[in-house]
């Protein structure tokens, strides 16, 4: 092995193990709802890229208002399902888009973009 | 007596944070007569409940604008329908740019592609200046990079910052990589050539990518506008005004918007209904194909039902309004659709945990794949050799069609079943439903119509049938009991001249009497003309006790106290009942009935239709037991009902149908509503899932497959072995296929519809 192979495998190797840590195992971005005087858990998300927060707390049985604010024209993000709820939501670039659902039942619930790509949970507890 | 309070919505203007709406709110509160106020910062609105007496809508704007906020006038409620008028222009606004970019990315590469290979032609390489050529290449490239594909770029690294990957990553990195590699070549040449390396460019490369990928998208937003075409025209379909009937008798054209509660609409022949309601007066044929799939026009009268958006044929009618706006059934049906829609199908579980990890994955296998050729090529190829497989890798990987394989051909499915009357919940209802073996039919009101019939009528031997149905319709059209109106149905269906009848009296429980054409006429059962001391001449007897062998109801009738003859009355058997079982037979699926009935009518109706396997006498909450028995004997169970006491029995099936018209709490219950009173819903439902579990399967082979053949080829598997590598532009155009191979197939099932009988 001459010294470029050396250099590009372990620079390579050092790259896998980036992009597993960074896409896998990092720490990820949580909120939790704020509560209004009604009673109803409110988060605004920003969707851009991803969905920032991406990690949601609520509490069960207390009804749920996402915003949804989409902040870019890509179409990967065009679409937001949240299977558990039966919901699939058109999201208009640069516009808010309120989804409301009523947590019944403790757990996580994935939310994805149409395709599955970008996710983020909704941890019900 | 309790004040009667009002509510008020008012839209909030300027508040930024949760605790401006905790200001509003409690501005409002403190205002008298307020009784209630409720501040959602989301939606910028405020509820508020007061007393009309002590406050005004006035006073609670002065609350808010006190509070230091402002009150904007409410504009009208946009429908549905018009919120997705504005999506879909939004989209083609977006289609337009995404064709605009793909074309400049084309006509560039169509450019740049003969230029990248002078190299074959070494007499004209002879005459151009290499480095010049290079510098010409980037110029030309620079655009598609910074226009075309810029959304590519920004999209990965906008991801990039949430930890998330998609596909735009992998084309960002691939096509980013080749150009970057060209740049260092066209920039600096000589520190390739030092190294023993031709400073090569792949701004070919670069270029047809992209304008192959924009393809591929173009292609796919086209066909993914038409996955949801069903849904969209139903939605359309809506009524845009309506003709009310003001206090003072003028008939004025509103908005649909406006419609009220209790409002009385006309319709005339051709309009279309505008929202649902009761006939109050006039009568006409009503085309309801677009919320039942049923092609007959129903026959409308005083006291019927009608629903928005049906069409109205002949006659010209009046209805007063029972539901608006989201209450409606055409609403209800969008609704339902528009869940099953975002719901998962549990066959898609697996693609789901792949598509999670599948970007990163690829990009892993990329880096590996170029530091292998690194280290195995010879040393004055490995670097373009590691670069082009490690860009083939990228840009064929595409987790488009795993994405698109189960929720393209649910969406399509979804809406077709709701164009034939066919509503599904959710798409694990859906997927149930292929594997059903048996189907349970409750057997009053799905195989037969549920509501007695006249099956025979007989006359006494000497009287006139005509006189004597003429004579029993005048006694039973004053009588209220079902059997009676079963009776009357029988006398129009054969346009009996209608006579009168006075001195009308019901004797419970045995039949009723009166007096027609001066001659009194008795109709009820045997008891009644026991007791009126009237015998039944043999002849009648017997044509009565073969009617009761046959499980029928026998209606006795005596005119001027003789025995005139016998009617036979039953629950019959649907036209499309047999048809519909002997499909479900033939598809391999075992049909079971069950009813409250005697075995004896068990057995008549089962042998009408063609079952052979049947539960009597079954207690209506009995009925989810045999759900469960026949569970047990390993059937995946489909349960077909209409009553409410049927909701046990359909939330206790593999798969629950609730049949036309059913309650809500059947429909609740059901995973499938049949609009239509037919069992041919039940076939359209099973064969309806059977095609699309079926294309959901070879959409998911496709993606799978593609993938994990796809990947070691660009990779450079074959190499070794048969000198084949993968050229990233015809990655690319692989990849832009394998989306726009998906949809096709799920766009397939648009073609769907049910057997005929």
């Amino acid at each position: 092995m001459d010294t470029p192979e050396i250099i590009v495998t372990l620079a390579g190797l050092a790259l896998c193990g980036f992009v597993i840590w960074y896409f896998f195992f990092s720490a990820r971005q949580t909120a939790s709802a704020v509560s209004t005087i009604s009673g109803v858990q409110e988060v605004d998300i920003t969707v851009k890229g991803g969905y920032s927060p991406d990690v949601i707390e609520v509490e069960r049985g207390k009804p749920v208002q996402l915003s949804f604010y989409r902040d870019e024209e890509n179409s990967c993000s065009e679409e937001l399902l949240m299977p558990d709820f039966s919901i699939r939501r058109d999201l208009p670039a640069f516009k808010t888009t309120l989804v409301e659902l009523l947590p019944q039942q403790a757990g996580t619930f994935t939310f994805t973009c149409g395709m599955g790509m970008l996710r983020g949970s909704l941890v019900v507890k | 007596m309790e004040p009667t309070t009002k509510t008020e919505t008012l839209d909030i203007e300027g508040m930024t944070c949760a605790s401006c709406a905790s200001f509003v709110e409690k501005s409002l509160t403190r205002t008298p007569g307020v009784q209630r106020a409720v501040v959602n910062f989301a939606t910028e609105k405020a509820t508020v409940d007061y007393l009309p007496t002590q406050a005004s809508p006035a006073t609670l704007k002065e609350a808010v604008v006190q509070a230091g906020y402002g009150v904007t006038e409410r504009a009208p409620d946009t429908s549905a329908a018009d919120r997705q008028a504005e999506i879909d222009q939004q989209k083609a606004l977006a289609y337009v740019k995404l064709k605009r970019r793909f074309w400049v990315a084309t006509g560039l590469a169509v450019v740049i592609m003969p230029l990248s290979m002078l190299m074959l032609w070494p007499a004209m390489m002879a005459r151009v200046n290499m480095q010049w050529l290079n510098y010409g290449l980037l110029a030309l490239t620079l655009p598609v990079l910074l226009y075309s594909g810029r959304e590519f770029y920004t999209s990965a690294w906008n991801g990039f910052k949430h930890r998330a990957a998609n596909m735009d990553t992998l084309i960002a990195v691939g096509t980013g990589a080749a150009f970057l590699y060209s740049l260092a070549a066209t920039v600096v040449p000589g520190w390739f050539m030092r190294r023993g390396i031709m400073p090569e460019v792949y701004y070919d490369t670069t270029a047809t990518i992209i304008a192959l990928i924009l393809l591929g998208k173009l292609l796919e937003l086209r066909a993914k506008t038409q996955t949801s075409a069903a849904i969209k025209a139903l939605m359309g379909l809506q009524a845009k005004t309506a003709r009310v009937v003001r206090s003072d008798g003028q008939e004025v054209d509103v908005p649909i918007e406006q419609v009220k509660l209790e409002d009385v609409v006309v319709v005339r022949p051709g309009e279309k209904v505008a929202t649902d309601g009761l006939i109050l007066e006039g009568s006409s044929a009503v085309d309801e194909a677009m919320l039942t799939g049923e092609s007959l026009p129903v026959e409308k009268k005083a006291g019927d039902p009608v629903f928005g958006a049906t069409l109205n044929k002949t006659g010209s009618f009046r209805f007063r309004v029972t539901k608006v706006g989201a209450d409606t059934m055409l609403s209800q049906i969008v609704k339902l659709v528009e869940d099953a829609q975002g719901s998962r199908a549990p066959i898609q579980r697996l693609a789901d945990k792949v598509s999670a990890i599948f970007v990163p994955t690829v990009v892993v296998i990329a880096i590996l794949t170029f530091v292998l050729w690194f280290d195995l090529a010879p040393v004055e190829a490995r670097l373009p050799l590691a670069l082009v497989n490690f860009v083939a890798v990228l840009i064929i990987a595409c987790p488009c069609a795993l994405g698109l394989a189960t929720p393209t051909a649910i969406m399509v499915s979804t809406g077709k079943g709701a164009e034939h009357g066919v509503l599904i919940r959710n798409a694990e209802a859906l997927e149930k439903a292929h594997q059903v073996n048996t189907v349970l039919l409750d057997k009053t009101g799905t195989i037969t119509r549920g509501e007695p019939a006249v099956t025979d009528f007989v006359p006494a031997t000497g009287q006139d049938a005509g006189l004597l149905l003429q004579a029993v319709a005048a006694v039973e059209r004053q009588s209220e009991h079902p059997l009676a109106e079963a009776v009357v149905r029988y006398a129009d269906s054969r346009q009996t001249v209608m006579v009168s009848a006075s001195d009308f009296q019901a004797v419970e429980g045995k039949g009723a009497q009166a007096v027609v054409n001066s001659q009194p006429v008795l109709i009820g059962n045997f008891r009644l003309l026991e007791e009126a001391g009237i015998s039944l001449p043999p002849a009648v007897r017997q044509q009565a006790d073969e009617l009761l062998a046959q499980a029928k109801t026998v209606l006795y009738v005596a005119v001027a106290g003789q025995a005139a003859g016998v009617i036979g009355v039953a629950d019959t058997v649907r036209e499309t009942s047999a048809a519909a079982i002997k499909r479900l037979q033939s598809m391999g699926i075992e049909v079971v009935m069950m009813t409250g009935d005697n075995p004896q009518t068990a057995a008549q109706v089962a042998g009408q239709v063609g079952i052979t396997r049947y539960f009597a006498e079954v207690l209506p909450s009995g009925k989810a037991g045999k759900v469960k028995e026949l569970q047990a004997e390993g059937r995946t169970v489909a349960m077909v009902g209409d009553g409410i006491n049927d909701a046990p029995a359909l939330a206790q099936a593999d798969i629950g149908l609730a049949m036309g018209g059913g309650t809500d709490v059947a429909m609740e219950a059901a995973g499938i509503t049949l609009m239509r009173s037919d069992l041919q819903g039940v076939v359209t439902a099973i064969e309806l899932s059977r095609q699309t579990i079926r294309t959901i399967k070879q959409n998911l082979f496709f993606a799978f497959i593609y993938n994990t053949l796809g990947i070691p080829i660009a990779a450079g598997l074959l190499y070794p072995f048969f000198g084949i590598l993968l050229s990233p532009m015809l990655a690319a155009g692989a990849m832009a296929l394998s989306s726009v191979s998906v949809l096709t197939n799920s766009l397939r099932l648009r073609s769907f519809s049910p057997v005929k009988n």
